[in-house]
């Protein structure tokens, strides 16, 4: 085996295992900038891996499998914005809460479904769609373009989606209601309504996340497999300063040091192995720590709009 | 966040918890009244089963005191989970280390390396929060993952048990274990603790300066440091390090008092049950007492709902988060009558 091998096999992991935190965090990008903040996207991202594999098992078909995880994704995300936005609840326990029950439904589900145990699920998998031409670059191309579908969608999200916020007028009034939601309510922009639907897209990219796990990575469903991908993507959002690109580039680091335990042996690192299963969370809070004094959150994230009394 | 809300709060959230609980089951295809019934029965059908009760309630006690103190002082501590796992790690420690040393020095020292264990893990979130300035639900969230690799990682490396054979440590010495509060019963002294832990810190806000300030800090904390005398920063710091040597506590007694042995999944989630635990009684310390056997009856009733009625475990976990929202819908619906 070449160096050169082990490396492309590395970076291949990486992005397979970046894309949905990237999905999930692009996302929460958008959530955050609407001055939401989603502790319930772990939650979104579990339903979506639990979608995703009875989608794939009743369409007999990854793409019917990734469909269905976004839709469920998206229910988890309207449950929290009933809550956090329509309720006015306090959105970290409303977002801790979420997830809570996402995980506990989906576990149940499963469980009640395959049994105590569960089964190993066979299921249709998310093959790697090569794209012509770019997947021939050495070393990198293999790793960035031989990859499913759901990360080209990524991709290209993050530009749109800096674009969309920073370009148009529907971006500027997400950024708006996040930053000023009283300003934004005088010149006329739904606060609520904008911030609803910016929780709930981000709970459907987190689906997507999701379902990614179970169709492109893991093969099967098994409970609290998120293991932590919602918290993490949180993380990004804030290494990436809330910025799509910078978030999409964060996101795939993320991923490298998930990949690390795959190919700690292979690349010479003789460690135990929990340490390897402990370093993202560790790396995401050594990068916090040194990182968060150089972005500034949007003003409102995390505040109840109107303001209680 | 209203720090204390009237007890129909709490009721009218159990009532809507009960209704959207029944639901799923029936949803899922189970019968929510054998549900019931496996439940009751199993949780206080008998005496042995309300001891086991009892002592089941003894770690969501003291995490939901911890969760409470930090939620007081405006501590998002979600990090009970990761406090807990460090204490039950230190304590295992300890008490295997001790072997010779006399019960009356081991279980304390047992007991404090716990705390102390569960303070360190809370102080790093807590220093990033009031010296760095970032936010402390997501660290200490982080931190939880690491707490419990770092369980895994211990029981199969360093304190691995001597036969090598299992993922756990050896037992901790005899002198290292709580003595039980009944012969014949498994209800060991941890139950009394974790109330004399609810009494002390009831006390510490009804009469004391320090629970004045945490609470005044808690509830704005830019009006408190504009009004002087109270600086912020300490406060905060104090509490959650405070709230983590609680938590850490929880995971000490656990060992000392149940398990003797560290294990993987040692918690089944008690330090996030603890906020459900915490906020259904309103943050208030005796309360949490109540709540704290209430969780530890639906825990205990767990086993027997999966025996009789199939019910898979994981929705224990779902019932929790109806709590917890059943209390903030409740609680925001109080809150708009009194506007009106």
């Amino acid at each position: 085996m070449t160096e050169a091998f082990v490396l492309t096999a590395f970076l291949e992991a990486s992005v397979r295992l970046g894309v949905p935190l990237a999905l999930a965090a692009l996302g929460e990008t958008v959530t955050e900038r609407s001055g939401v903040i989603n502790i319930g996207l772990e939650g979104s991202i579990i339903a979506g891996a639990l979608g995703g594999a009875l989608g794939a098992l009743a369409f007999g078909g990854a793409a019917g499998g990734v469909l269905v995880g976004a839709a469920a994704g998206f229910i988890v995300a309207v449950v929290f914005a009933a809550f956090a936005i329509g309720l006015g609840t306090d959105q970290i326990i409303t977002g801790t809460a979420i997830t809570l029950g996402g995980l506990g439904f989906t576990g149940a589900i499963y469980q009640a479904r395959f049994g105590a145990t569960g089964a190993a699920l066979t299921l249709p998998t998310l093959a790697p769609m090569p794209i012509p031409l770019l997947s021939d670059i050495p070393v990198i191309g293999s790793a960035l373009f031989e990859q499913a579908p759901t990360a080209y969608l990524a991709y290209v999200l993050a530009p749109a989606l800096w674009y969309f916020l920073f370009r148009t007028e529907w971006g500027l009034e997400v950024r708006a209601v996040g930053e000023e939601p009283d300003t934004a309510a005088a010149a006329g922009v739904r606060v609520r309504w904008t911030r609803f639907w910016a929780t709930t897209f981000g709970g459907t990219l987190a689906g997507v996340a999701g379902a990614h796990l179970v169709l492109a990575h893991a093969g099967t469903f098994a409970e609290n497999m998120s293991a932590g991908r919602g918290f993490i993507a949180i993380a990004v959002v804030v290494l990436g300063r809330w910025n799509p690109p910078l978030v999409l580039v964060a996101a795939l680091v993320f991923g490298g040091a998930s990949a690390l335990q795959f190919h700690a042996q292979t690349l010479g690192l003789d460690l135990p192995y929990q340490l390897f299963l402990a370093f993202p969370y560790l790396l995401t809070l050594a990068a916090l720590a040194g990182w968060v004094g150089r972005s500034r959150a949007p003003a409102a994230l995390a505040l109840t709009w109107p303001r209680p009394r | 966040m209203q720090r204390w809300h009237p007890i129909w709060v709490a009721v009218g959230a159990l009532g809507a918890t009960a209704i959207f609980a029944a639901g799923s089951l029936w949803l899922g295809g189970f019968d929510p009244l054998t549900a019931a019934g496996a439940l009751v029965r199993g949780s206080v059908g008998s005496t042995t089963a309300l001891f086991i009760t009892m002592t089941r309630a003894v770690p969501l006690i003291l995490t939901g005191l911890a969760v409470s103190l930090a939620f007081r002082a405006g501590v998002w501590n979600i990090g009970a989970e990761g406090q807990l796992y460090a204490g039950a790690i230190a304590a295992v420690s300890v008490g295997i280390a001790g072997v010779g040393l006399p019960a009356l020095l081991l279980v304390p020292l047992v007991l404090g390396a716990a705390a102390l264990a569960g303070a360190a893990w809370a102080a790093l979130p807590a220093f990033m929060r009031v010296r760095l300035g970032v936010g402390e639900v997501i660290t200490t969230i982080l931190m939880n993952f690491v707490g419990i690799y770092l369980a895994a990682y211990v029981v199969s490396g360093p304190l691995q048990e001597a036969r090598g054979v299992f993922q756990q440590t050896d037992p901790i010495a005899e002198a290292a274990r709580l003595p039980m509060l009944g012969s014949g019963t498994r209800l060991h002294m941890g139950f009394a603790l974790a109330i004399g832990v609810a009494i002390a810190l009831w006390a510490l806000f009804r009469w004391t300066r320090v629970g004045f300030k945490i609470r005044a800090v808690g509830a704005a904390p830019t009006a408190a440091r504009i009004a002087g005398m109270i600086p912020a920063n300490r406060v905060i710091l104090v509490s959650f390090v405070a709230s983590g040597a609680i938590a850490g506590l929880a995971g000490g007694v656990e060992v000392a008092g149940v398990t003797y042995a560290l294990y993987p999944n040692l918690s089944p989630g008690w330090g996030y049950t603890a906020i459900a635990v915490a906020l259904l009684a309103g943050l208030h310390p005796l309360a949490i007492v109540g709540t704290g056997l209430l969780f530890g009856a639906l825990e205990s009733g767990a086993a027997a709902m999966q025996r009789e009625a199939g019910i898979p475990q994981a929705w224990v976990s779902a019932v929790v988060a109806l709590v917890i929202l059943s209390v903030l819908a409740a609680d925001q619906i109080r809150r708009r009558r009194a506007d009106d």
